[in-house]
Parts: C-alpha cells; structure tokens; sequence
C-alpha cells in the first residue's frame, strides 16, 4: 500500500469518526427532547382537558347575566323613564352614559341628567328602588328626580331631626313661669293660716 | 499519486472541517433545546394545576343562574308594586 492510499484511508476514517461521535450526541440529545416534549405533551392534554367545558359555562354565564342586565335595565327605564335612567346609570358608573343601554339603542342619544351631583349617595340608594320610594312618596306631586329641591327635603326627612323642626307637628316643649300661655290658678288655702281643729271635750 | 494527494490534502483541510463544523452546529441546537423544552413543561404543570378551579365554574355558573332568577323575580313584583314612568 502506498503512503497517499493509507493517509485516504486515515482520512476517511477520521470523517467517519466524526460522524459517528457528532451524530451519537445529537442522537442523545434529541432523545432527551423527546422525553421533555412526552412530559409537555401530557400536561398540555390536561389543560385542554380542563378547559374544556369552560368555553360553554362561561358562555351560558353571559347569557344568564346578559339576561338579568336586559330584565333590570327594561324595568329601571319603564319605572324612570329613559333619561333618568340613564342619569342614574351614569350617576353610579362614571361614563356608562355615552355607552347607553344595552336595549336601548337610543339611550346613547340621551342627554342624561347630573343626578350624581344633584342627590346625595343615600338618596340615589333610595332612588334606585323607584319612585315610591320614601323620597317619592314624600313628593307624590311629581318629578321627585327632576326636583332637587324636593329630593333634597325628601332626604333630609329621612333622618331623625335633633331640633325637632321635622315635622313640623311635634308638640314643642312647655312654658313655665308668668309668660307661660297655661296657668293653674293659685289656691286660696296656700299661704293661708292653718285651720284650727275643734278642741276635744275631756 | 500526485492527484491522489492532493485528493488526500482536500479530504483533511476542506471537508473534514466542513463536516465537523456542520455536525457541531446540529449538536448545539439539538443541545440548546433541551433546557428549553424542561422549561415548557414545567410551565405547562404549573398552567394544567392553574386550570384546577376551573370546574368551580359549573357552581357559579349555578350560582349566577338562581341570582339571575332571583332578581327577574324581584324585578317582576317590583314592576307590579311601582307605577310606570308613563303613568305620572
């Protein structure tokens, strides 16, 4: 054998070599992707297991709540009327005004009135069980959101007045002394000398 | 022979290199990937116990549909005891 055929042969045997380390390596280290991927696989077959049936409940939860908001929105705008309605929608959540009510596309037209500024938060607590509410029936002339004069007397009569001026019927407290307007007149015997009684006989 | 020398000479100086520089390469993805996949599916255990709560939604999803009943039903004696907006 010539020396070029041994110097290929060492060559050749050499890029085998290589190959062989190389490619055992990437052999193992693609093994260990594997296994790492069999543990991904598992635990992502669990979260779409689990999170399965969430895309129907939390469906058939928007739905349910979608229907409670038409049922409470219809009736807050039959008993208030559209504006108020609106105005105490804004009044409780800022800004809800310009996104309107969901069944009623005209609310977002509407120039809802300042009720927040107008009643204070325990009038709009009360104003928010409808207009027969203590505030209503104290004002059963009308236009109680619209009135805040009237409103505001409403709610003032809703706490007890340490002055007594509400209402206005209350006895008030008597007067005594000579300015008082009920007297008794004095009796003659006061001041009068004692009575003497009969001597008895012995 | 003088080809066959310089056949050798490309053999050691040129391909050999190639060969080994391209099989490198191949191992150190392969390498670099390792961690990278174990960083995977421990974030996808933790994301699987995450999604444990998850069946506590058929209890609110019960939940929400008695208070939604609830509240169509207070609606309903309300919109008898109240007079309408209309009517005053």
């Amino acid at each position: 054998m010539s020396a070029a055929g041994a110097v290929l042969i060492v060559a050749v045997l050499l890029i085998v070599l290589a190959l062989v380390y190389y490619l055992v390596a990437t052999i193992v280290q693609l093994r260990r992707i594997a296994a790492g991927l069999d543990g991904v696989i598992a635990a992502v077959g669990e979260i779409v297991e689990k999170s399965a049936p969430v895309n129907d409940v939390v469906n058939a939860i928007n739905e349910q709540l979608d229907a409670g908001v038409g049922v409470l929105e219809g009736l807050l705008v039959k008993k208030a009327g559209l504006s108020e309605a609106v105005g105490l929608v804004d009044s409780v959540y800022p800004g809800a005004a310009a996104a309107g009510l969901r069944s009623f596309p005209e609310s977002t037209e509407v120039d809802a009135p300042r009720i927040g500024e107008v009643y204070t938060r325990g009038t709009l607590t009360l104003a928010r069980l409808g207009r027969e509410a203590p505030i209503a029936a104290a004002s059963p002339a009308g236009e109680v959101l619209r009135n805040v004069e009237g409103g505001s007397l409403a709610a003032r009569k809703l706490y007890p007045s340490v002055r007594h001026t509400s209402p206005e019927n209350l006895p008030t407290s008597p007067v005594i002394g000579t300015d008082a307007p009920v007297r008794y007149e004095q009796r003659d015997d006061v001041g009068a000398p004692r009575k003497r009684l009969p001597v008895r006989g012995s | 022979m003088t080809l066959l020398w310089i056949g050798n000479a490309v053999l050691i100086f040129v391909i050999l290199p190639v060969v080994i520089y391209l099989l490198r390469g191949v191992l150190g993805a392969a390498t670099r990937i390792v961690p990278t996949v174990r960083e995977i599916g421990t974030v996808a255990a933790a994301g699987s116990s995450d999604l444990d709560a998850a069946m506590l939604l058929v209890t609110t999803q019960d939940q929400v549909e008695r208070t939604v009943a609830g509240v169509a039903n207070y609606g309903g004696s309300l919109d008898v005891i109240l007079d309408d907006a209309e009517e005053r």
